[in-house]
């Protein structure tokens, strides 16, 4: 069971490894990078190179860890006992589970988990995971059963580093930085994407995108997902690379600079920058 | 196994523990480093640094302790490094030259603007130079120059590099920028200045409290539905920023930790002064000379129950700070350490947040005298000085 990159997704050296020692040592792997790295698609992308399902966790800054597990829905059984329904004698039917009881319970083989962006939770999230995380397995107070794993989840955690994780949960991850693809792997990952696009398109747009990242004072500077997309309307508007070459004139402003510019204050530091480059070509 | 590269890790600072060490050595047992440095490198890395921070000390640890290792099995693609590592150029400077010289030195700027006069100075020189501090030539003090101290100089003239070595990954050394002691953007501020949130629950009661209704409705037999108030950060911070004269070097640090602060508290109160607090404060640098507000109004009208941080690089003549009249702008009937002492008095929770590098500090008398001041809660402006700074403030 070695994970070695789909043909959807160019995985380099070293995250192989991260991954391959997560998934054989069975312990959680956490990844951060830039936003729009891919390391939300890192893990459907295991998930599909092994055969596995992905249950994914969407973590936001209201979600407590007891969610994961199981929730105890105390509102609708107050109802049923108004109402007098059977149903509300047996406390188990109250119990709603959670992603970690699913991605426990899972038949067969066990399953891919995604926890998705950590950090949006609350700072002691992780540490009310560490025992669940650890041992695999969790007891439920209101039925009294401890639900325990039958295969171990194969468990990709992402952060985006709004907070610092504790100590002790780090200590039980393996840890891996996705880094900002160099331009020999951006251009692999475009070829990945969208096979066969103009050669001389790709090499262009690559320069100029590489050119507005090194721009200082973006407050956000475009990130791989940006340049897919932007890829994409070029390639549906059809535009000519010579399009693109066009720096110094009027069009310093990249044509589609919607996809890859999300914030209008960079807009405009882009609209001030291509005027002065106007005024000095005078 | 590894043992000596895991003190050394810790050593330096990386926050290893025994767990990790195992877990790495359980991998190694199952195969997984594939008997290559390289994959092993990886597997390391990815078992023992939690923190994208610590990943440039530990590519330096790897390549320091497995040097050898790697010369013999894969020292063969030498590839040629063009520069002198960053590190060791200090080494040298810090063995040569004083903190004045450094200090000096460093203030003819940063890289580029060094490649800048070095184009200026080879368009000016003509024929051969030695000696001397301006001109270009050999063992001199310029910047430019082979052999010589400057800590940011240029090899110019010296035909090969005396460092051939290989590079591998760990010696490119990618993720230096991370490392927490050199780059600070407003985000990473704010995520620094996160720890001093202090959640409360103060205001209109308009949320649903479910625990407390299902306790309350358990309680009375019907439907009793409990409101709670809204949770928000109740910190309160009153922020004294020092503007002018020598803080112009520091001005877009300070503004990137404004904008953070800015957005980050709800009660947050912010004046100015000059180089050290005296009997006026004001809110607009334009109008600084009319609309002065006393520093006693301040101090009275923010409670003690707001934290105060005073952002300055307390570099100043030491008189400005002990002697009345000693202020540089006007006179000053009152010592700047008076108002200091007043400021403190008030406010229980200080501190006072200083861009200049921490080990600079040593060698300003009027840095030690304000350290002094504040009993000892001065921090640097850097992610790791605001992480013990908002420890501080929260205690």
């Amino acid at each position: 069971m070695k994970f070695k990159g789909t043909e959807n997704y160019v995985a380099t050296e070293d995250l192989m490894v991260a991954v391959n020692a997560a998934i054989t040592l069975q312990r959680p792997l956490l990844v951060k990078g830039e936003p729009g790295t891919g390391k939300t698609v890192l893990a459907e992308e295991i998930a599909k190179s092994l055969g596995k399902k992905l249950i994914t966790w969407s973590i936001k800054s209201t979600t407590r860890a007891q969610q994961g597990l199981y929730e105890y829905d105390a509102v609708s059984r107050l109802r049923d006992s108004q109402l007098g329904d059977e149903r509300v004698h047996d406390i188990g039917n109250y119990i709603v589970k959670g992603k970690l009881w699913e991605a426990f319970e899972a038949d067969g083989e066990a399953p891919v988990l995604l926890i998705d962006e950590i950090d949006k939770a609350d700072i002691e999230f992780p540490n009310d995971l560490l025992q669940e995380l650890d041992r695999m397995e969790f007891f439920v107070y209101e039925t009294q059963q401890t639900v325990k794993a039958t295969n171990r989840p194969i468990v990709i955690i992402t952060s985006n580093n709004e907070k610092e994780l504790p100590d002790a949960f780090l200590r039980r991850c393996f840890f891996h930085y996705i880094r900002f693809p160099d331009a020999d792997t951006m251009a692999e990952i475009i070829e990945v994407h969208y096979p066969g696009i103009q050669k001389r398109l790709v090499a262009e747009a690559l320069n100029l995108f590489y050119d507005m990242r090194d721009v200082s004072g973006l407050k956000k500077k475009p990130s791989t997902s940006e340049l897919l997309d932007w890829l994409k309307l070029l390639m549906a508007e059809d535009l000519p690379p010579e399009a693109l070459r066009a720096k110094d004139a009027k069009t310093a402003v990249p044509p589609m600079h919607g996809a890859l510019l999300k914030n209008e204050q960079d807009v405009h530091l882009f609209e001030r920058l291509a005027f002065m480059a106007r005024r000095e070509g005078r | 196994m590894f043992t000596g590269f895991f003190y050394k890790l810790k050593e330096i600072r990386v926050p290893v523990s025994l767990r990790e060490y195992l877990t790495l050595l359980e991998a190694v047992e199952k195969g997984l480093a594939n008997y290559s440095v390289e994959d092993f490198y990886y597997l390391a890395r990815s078992a023992l640094v939690k923190d994208e921070r610590h990943l440039d000390k530990f590519d330096r640890v790897f390549s320091e302790h497995f040097k050898g290792v790697i010369d013999l099995t894969e020292g063969m693609d030498e590839v040629e490094k063009t520069e002198i590592p960053e590190e060791w150029l200090h080494k040298l400077a810090e063995k040569f030259l004083s903190d004045e010289e450094k200090a000096e030195i460093e203030a003819l700027g940063g890289w580029e603007k060094l490649m800048e006069t070095l184009k200026q100075r080879l368009e000016e020189q003509k024929g051969r130079h030695q000696g001397g501090n301006k001109w270009i030539g050999t063992a001199g003090t310029s910047p430019f120059g082979a052999y010589g101290y400057n800590p940011e100089g240029v090899r110019i003239g010296q035909d090969k590099s005396r460092h051939r070595r290989a590079v591998k990954v760990w010696d490119k050394r990618e993720f230096k920028n991370l490392d927490d002691s050199v780059e600070i953007g407003t985000r990473n501020i704010k995520v620094a200045l996160r720890r001093l949130r202090k959640w409360a629950r103060t205001g209109a009661a308009d949320e649903l409290d479910l625990p407390g209704t299902i306790t309350s409705t358990a309680r009375q037999g019907w439907l009793d539905v409990q409101m709670r108030p809204e949770r928000h950060n109740a910190v309160k911070i009153l922020m004294l920023f020092d503007v002018g004269g020598s803080m112009d070097d520091h001005i877009k640090v300070c503004e990137e930790l404004f904008s953070a602060v800015k957005t980050e508290f709800k009660h947050l109160e912010y004046y100015y002064f000059h180089n050290c607090p005296y009997e006026g404060l004001w809110k607009d640098n334009a109008r600084r000379w009319n609309e002065q507000v006393s520093t006693w109004d301040v101090i009275n009208t923010y409670g003690a129950d707001y934290k105060l941080v005073i952002v300055g690089d307390a570099t100043m003549s030491p008189y400005e700070i002990t002697y009345p009249g000693g202020a540089v702008e006007y006179w000053n009937a009152e010592a700047g350490a008076v108002w200091m002492q007043r400021l403190l008095d008030h406010f229980d929770h200080a501190a006072w947040i200083n861009p200049q590098p921490e080990n600079w500090w040593r060698h300003h008398q009027s840095i030690q005298i304000m350290h002094k001041l504040m009993a000892g809660r001065m921090f640097p402006l850097s992610l790791d000085g605001l992480d013990r700074m908002t420890g501080e403030l929260n205690r």
